[in-house]
């Protein structure tokens, strides 16, 4: 640790590590200086000007090096003649800042009166308006009147689409260049940029398609003026309008916090209606960010389609009832099936259903299984990310392994925050049997053979141990390769190790042995529980997680399985969607949901179920952090949250499970589960205080992005870190076989699925049914761009259209998951062109 | 008294731009004397000793700044600013057309002594001929073998290119040159780190004015006592001083620092137009104070000890010389357009200010203004005062604020009742 | 189709080696002049074909092309008589150069002839003060100064434009 650096702002004496600035120095102790062009998760940049401050410091005597003192002994300061920026200049020791001069005040006014010039001055119709750095800033030290003569000001565009997502108006930017920078230096994706220099410098694309950019809402909270909009909601509400309640996304494992913005409007019948989705600050997961996906793929929570009455499917329609009657037959029939019931589930369900379900389902001796394409939950609860982890403090000396995952497509803000780790000097070991995003900040990016990905790990670790896999026939050719080598000496020296890991390229078993093997490497290099090492599934959705601590497993076959089942009660997921030729055919179907899924419409039972934008909640994210969400909305009459309506079937079958409120379930899980023994609702509501500060009165700071007064949740203890035995033994490596061409399923962040289509913002974004292929293995094939061709995968098959993409590997196909493709798992398939244009 | 020139030397000896006549008068072998016998501090040392400051504008110690190169970080780069952008600055382009030889031999010294094994000489996109002509010089070095690997058997080596800029005054100030090199907006860097810890590719980097390089081979050659004999003690040394306006014979003159005014004007630029009285003097380009043009302004020393105390600056020595035809208004109603054309946009007050400054000159010199808009003009002015990112905002308020100041008589003839 | 890549290839390669290896984004400017003199103006095909070569965005280059005054992201007159109107020209009667050069054209500055020939443009200081007035015409193929210019000479040299096939 550095010694901390002495100064005095407004006379009040701060202590700050050196480097410091002296605009982050001042709000440490409270004080603001204000600012626009600054942004304290970006460089300084010195542009605005705004954050003029007079600064002193001791004067030093040249000859001989000491502190020149007054004569009453005071050390004697030395002020510059001009006001300095603040954000600029870094702390030096003995310094003393004055912000609150008039000689500061005047510089303010004469700053902001230059930034007024050309500003249209449109607060009334302008979105920012009420959360308005300008605004706020312009009522502090503005001057009241004008003094540029209003024909003189320069006129610009209004309504520029940067992107279909990202509105500019140009008369209202400042050009302090947030947006730009951090598109540029935190996402890297520079499409937007300056264009034409000094007044006439403007924010624009030249990038096909325009502002695409899976991080793009961001530059909206940041934008201190109202120059950037989304289409979301541009001209929606006025921020004074909206209440504000806590909530996490839903969309992927990261479990990024939410702020969900309402408010009681004509257009919804009077009802309460989201306006917009917001980041809310939780430096543990997310800090300030969110991706797009979960900020504008919400709509589908207020779909007119959404179920609010319990159907029972009667001379062979679906007929509205009363939930009294759905509950007795559905418990009738539930306590005839016993265990010939067959619960199965998806982790889009919170903790509390997870919970309340599987206690229903095991009750009546039914089986349960989790509805998933991956494996190894359970062994991340023995070596996944331990207490007091964080993706933040990852930097020199630190290692990070992704494998079998696109983290850019699949969990946007791991991608960010791995990306950042390498910025602050952590080695990034990238290995996929394809190029993807993250390996431009890799130091060892490495390549394999769909299927092999196991097998590498297990190289890895036989170098590193050569104890282990001791027969190594099946991974001589990859241990033999020098950047194998390299990486496995990197993970030698690694002070810290986490290692992320999905299913690309795996079935669930394959994936489980995946995470069973990344185990053995942590434990292998001395990293498993300790904080700021682990192991970070990438799961499908938000809270696989919690299925699995909640002991959920997927079926080892779930055709048989279903097929074996006389009842079947399905909960939160779409079996008959995602692969239409499934047999759904049991005796007797109950699927709870919030539409009318295709599996719904072969149900016997349909229980309409809240979304989470209208109930109470908690998941438990890839990193293991429990976390809580709020309701936004009052819930729609005739629905209800999958723990209670489960509560019900129970109370039915003379169970007797908590339904009052999710909080209790928890409470109830925690006595019942020793992992969640210390989580309550009143513990994961627990804050503290977070750096940067943001979003108080002082808006020009961090941004719109909301403060977290409703909790940061709590990371799991996982069972290394509990003392238990590790318990993971050496799987058996298979050689790698098997001929013909090879259909990969991969997840893409825009994917067809029912938690997305909704989304009339994103819909031109969304993936279609394609398949990807490369131009020489077309040509093998036979195929070309555009072709419209049959791929036919044993007994099923789907139309995609060709696409050609150089990353793919020959002798490979890749195919979107969640666009009504029936492959799941990676198999051999035969191509049939059906359509050529 | 001088009597050849040390820097416009094609004007003593014809064709140097040749690379033969230039060896004929001794040149490049300044250069592998110093790679062969010289240790590079040494090299620095004598040019501190000369006293040689930067002839760009900032008139900054070049050898001092040469020392201040960081030793812990490599590699080290040289960059020659050629982006010669001032309004009444056109020295440079003599010297790469008439004595080029002698402006690579400097780049190529300054490179030895700073340890750069290469150096970018920077040229202003409408010197495109002259970098043409300067590619095809710096190819018969290295056919010659005075550049390219291992010179004169040592392990020194020094490429030179040319990188052409496109149009931006702002790109003369050294930080977004290293910018504008890097494939980059020219905007301007923070300061600190400077370029001689952090410069180009962040490396650290020397960037020296063309004629300041210049002056370097003959340094070495004949010693700092040589040069610091021309000039005076605390500006020592020759300098051209670029001499445009409304004179009879406007034109590059190189003489020794602290040369007056008068000699300047009246002895080497034959006077005024027409014989017409003289009214006003902008020793620094556009970025100049309005020097009023009276007996002890003309008497003043042309240094840069000197000229401070008319109120004003040498910078770059480019005298503009007004007389009584022009009117003051007008004449910062052009140098205020010219600042908003060449802002980069990156800093406030000079994005905004710049644009508001040339709005109100245009209504002044049309006539449509009253004495509020001069008045206000002064408040702008006065406000982006210190509060600029870089010099080109400071400067552009020099002209209006002294104008306005030293010849109010001309505004206020100009506006409406 | 990279165009500039596929025809210039050698040209392309000598303008890379200028600079460092990992420094390739320094090439940007020497290859929008390339990309001038084989489309006229920086079309944004251009700006696609030099973003692929170095690895930069459209958006990275555009920016670029939309600091500088020397690149055109529009087509103009095959000639571009560009006049020094700053204060040292104009104080040896260069405005008054140019509004008789327009004259004679019939265009306003900033506007070009009817037969695409010329664009006549004021420009800041060209570094030529002595030698007032002052143009340069820049083509796609570079730029040439004019020095101590009369109407009449500019004019010959117009039509000397004009007679060429």
């Amino acid at each position: 640790m550095a010694k901390l650096v002495t100064l005095t702002i407004d006379g009040i004496t701060v202590q700050v590590p050196p480097g410091t600035n002296v605009v982050d120095a001042a709000k440490k102790a409270g004080i603001d200086i204000p600012v626009f062009c600054y942004h304290p998760k970006m460089e300084p940049v010195g542009m605005c000007r705004m954050c003029l401050v007079e600064i002193g410091r001791p004067v030093v005597d040249r000859a001989t090096g000491e502190l020149v003192r007054a004569d009453d002994g005071s050390v004697k300061i030395q002020f510059s003649p001009k006001l300095e920026t603040a954000c600029t200049t870094p702390v030096s020791e003995g310094m003393v800042v004055i912000n609150t001069s008039q000689k500061v005040k005047d510089g303010r006014e004469d700053i902001l009166e230059f930034l007024l010039t050309s500003h249209p001055l449109d607060c009334p119709v302008c979105d920012k308006g009420g959360e308005c750095p300008l605004q706020n800033l312009t009522m502090e030290f503005g001057s009241g009147q004008s003094r540029y003569i209003y024909d003189e000001k320069m006129h610009s565009a209004k309504h520029v689409p940067l992107g279909d997502l990202i509105y500019l108006d140009r008369e209202r930017c400042i050009q302090c260049a947030r947006c730009v920078r951090f598109q540029d230096q935190i996402v890297d994706d520079p499409v937007i940029g300056f264009y034409n220099r000094g007044r006439a410098l403007e924010i624009v694309t030249y990038s096909e398609p325009g502002f695409d950019s899976i991080f793009s809402g961001n530059t909206t909270d940041i934008c201190p003026v109202g120059a950037l909009t989304t289409a979301d909601f541009r001209f929606g509400a006025r921020p004074w309008e909206l209440n504000a309640a806590a909530s996490i996304c839903t969309q992927c494992p990261v479990g990024c916090n939410l702020t969900i913005n309402v408010r009681r409007e004509a257009i919804s019948q009077g009802r309460m209606a989201i306006k917009r989705i917001m980041p809310r600050q939780n430096e543990w997961v997310n800090e300030i960010w969110i991706c797009d996906k979960g900020r504008f793929g919400y709509h589908y929570v207020e779909s007119e389609e959404r179920l609010d009455q319990p159907l029972v499917r009667k001379d062979g329609k679906l007929t509205p009832v009363s939930w009294d009657e759905a509950i007795n037959l559905v418990s009738m029939r539930f306590k005839q099936a016993g265990s010939n019931l067959l619960t199965l589930v998806s982790g889009r369900l919170s903790n509390e259903d997870l919970y309340n379900i599987r206690k229903l389902t095991d009750s009546l001796n039914g089986k349960s299984a989790l509805y998933t394409q991956m494996g190894g939950g359970d062994v991340v609860a023995q070596v996944g990310m331990s207490t007091g982890s964080n993706l933040a403090n990852l930097g020199k000396g630190d290692v990070i392994l992704v494998i079998a995952t696109d983290l850019h497509q699949e969990a946007p803000i791991w991608w960010l925050r791995v990306k950042q780790a390498t910025e602050r000097g952590a080695q990034l070991i990238v290995a996929n049997a394809r190029s993807t995003r993250l390996d431009r900040y890799a130091k060892y990016p490495i390549r394999y053979a769909y299927g092999e990905q196991n097998n590498l790990i297990a190289a890895l670790v036989q170098l590193i141990d050569p104890q282990k896999f001791v027969d190594a026939k099946a991974i001589k050719h990859l241990s033999e390769q020098s950047i194998i080598k390299d990486t496995a000496e990197a993970l030698k020296a690694a002070q810290n190790l986490v290692i992320f890991f999905g299913n690309e390229g795996s079935g669930v078993a394959d994936s489980q042995v995946l995470a069973q093997t990344c185990a053995i490497l942590l434990a292998t290099t001395n990293h498993a529980g300790k904080p700021n090492n682990g192991l970070i599934p990438v799961w499908q959705r938000a809270n696989d997680q919690g299925a699995w601590d909640m002991g959920w497993r997927p079926p080892t076959d779930l055709s048989t399985s279903i097929k074996e089942a006389n009842a079947l009660y399905i909960v939160a997921c779409d079996p008959a969607g995602d692969d239409p030729r499934l047999s759904l055919t049991p005796d007797f179907l109950v699927v709870q949901d919030l539409y009318l899924t295709p599996t719904a419409k072969l149900a016997d039972v349909v229980l309409p179920a809240l979304p989470f934008t209208e109930r109470e909640g908690s998941l438990t994210s890839g990193e293991r952090r429990v976390q809580r969400y709020y309701p936004a909305i009052p819930g729609r009459t005739g629905a209800l949250a999958d723990f209670a309506i489960a509560a019900q079937i129970a109370k039915a079958c003379g169970i007797t499970l908590e339904e009052r409120s999710a909080a209790k379930v928890m409470d109830a899980i925690a006595r019942e589960n020793a992992d969640y023994a210390a989580i309550s609702y009143t513990e994961l509501a627990n804050v503290e205080e977070q750096w940067p500060i943001i979003g108080r009165a002082d808006l020009y700071y961090g941004g719109t992005s909301y403060e977290n007064k409703q909790g940061l949740g709590m990371q799991l203890q996982n069972a290394v870190q509990k003392g238990e035995p590790f318990q993971i033994s050496l799987p058996e490596l298979v050689e790698q076989s098997g001929e013909g061409l090879l259909a990969v399923p991969i997840t893409r962040l825009y994917d067809r699925g029912n938690t997305l289509i909704p989304s009339q913002l994103l819909r031109t974004h969304l993936v279609s049914t394609v398949m990807w292929i490369n131009a020489k293995e077309a040509k093998q094939q036979g195929v070309e761009e555009h072709d419209v061709v049959q791929i036919e995968c044993g007994e099923t098959s789907a139309l995609v259209t060709v696409e050609l993409e150089d990353a793919v590997p020959d002798g490979v196909v890749l195919v979107p998951r969640s666009v009504g493709i029936p492959i799941s798992e990676p198999c051999r398939v035969r191509l049939h062109i059906t359509e050529r244009v | 008294m001088k009597t050849e020139h040390v820097l416009l030397r094609h004007r003593d000896h014809p064709e140097i731009n040749e690379l033969e006549n230039y060896r004929k008068i001794g040149g490049f072998e300044v250069f592998r004397k110093v790679v062969t016998t010289m240790q590079p501090n040494e090299v620095i040392e004598v040019v501190k000793s000369s006293g040689l400051r930067g002839r760009g504008g900032a008139g900054f110690p070049t050898g001092l700044k040469w020392a201040f190169v960081d030793q812990k970080n490599w590699p080290h780069y040289v960059v020659a600013n050629a982006d010669e952008s001032e309004p009444g600055t056109f020295k440079d382009r003599e010297i790469l057309e008439g004595n080029p030889f002698q402006f690579l031999e400097g780049v190529a010294i300054a490179s030895y002594a700073v340890g750069a094994r290469a150096a970018y000489v920077y040229l202003r996109g409408e010197f495109w001929q002259i970098a043409h002509q300067l590619d095809r010089r710096i190819q018969q070095l290295y056919h010659a073998g005075l550049l390219g690997e291992r010179l004169f058997g040592t392990d020194y080596s020094l490429h030179i290119f040319t990188h052409l800029g496109a149009g931006a005054y702002i790109c003369g100030e050294e930080t977004a040159m290293l910018e504008s090199i890097e494939g980059k907006l020219g905007q301007p860097r923070l300061r600190p780190p400077f370029p001689p810890s952090f410069g180009l590719f962040g490396k650290p980097t020397v960037v020296n004015n063309v004629e300041t390089l210049t002056n370097v081979p003959l340094i070495i050659e004949r010693g700092a006592e040589w040069y610091r004999s021309f000039g005076t003690e605390k500006s020592p040394g020759v300098k051209i001083f670029c001499l445009s306006g409304r004179v009879k014979r406007p034109g590059n003159y190189e003489l020794p620092l602290g040369t007056p005014f008068r000699k300047l004007i009246y002895e080497y630029g034959g006077g005024i137009l027409e014989d017409h009285p003289i009214k006003a003097i902008m020793a620094a380009g556009a970025s100049s104070s309005l020097i009023v043009a009276n007996d002890p302004a003309l008497d003043t020393p042309m240094d840069y000890e000197s000229v401070p105390s008319l109120g004003a600056q040498l910078g770059s020595a480019s005298v503009i010389v007004v007389d009584d035809t022009v009117s003051i208004d007008w004449l910062i109603n052009k140098t205020v357009h010219f600042f908003r054309h060449e802002s980069c946009g990156k800093c406030t007050p000079c994005r905004e200010g710049t644009f508001w400054m040339m709005h109100l000159t245009d209504r002044i010199t049309a006539g449509k203004a009253s004495w509020q808009d001069v008045e206000l003009l002064k408040d702008v002015a006065s406000q982006m005062r210190g509060k600029c990112f870089c010099a080109l905002g400071e400067f552009s308020i020099e002209a209006v604020l002294s104008g306005i100041e030293r010849f109010r008589g001309d505004f206020e003839a100009r506006v409406k009742g | 189709m990279n165009t500039l890549l596929e025809k210039y290839t050698d040209e392309v390669q000598t303008i890379l080696a200028k600079y460092p290896p990992d420094q390739k984004r320094s090439a940007l400017m020497p290859l929008l002049y390339l990309a001038q003199r084989e489309y006229g103006y920086i079309s944004k095909q251009a700006m696609n074909e030099i973003g692929e070569i170095l690895d930069i965005t459209a958006t990275e280059v555009a920016s670029v092309v939309g600091f500088y005054t020397l690149y055109h992201d529009q087509p103009a007159g095959k000639y571009r008589i560009q006049v020094c109107t700053d204060l040292p020209c104009a104080l040896r009667g260069s405005e008054e150069f140019l509004k008789q050069l327009c004259e004679n054209l019939g265009i306003q500055p900033g506007e070009t002839t009817a037969d695409g020939l010329v664009t006549v443009e004021e420009v800041t200081c060209l570094a030529a003060c002595d030698r007032s007035p002052v143009f340069q015409v820049q083509t796609p193929d570079g730029l040439v100064y004019h020095e101590n210019q009369s109407v009449e000479n500019a004019m010959k040299l117009i039509r000397t434009w004009q007679s060429k096939p």
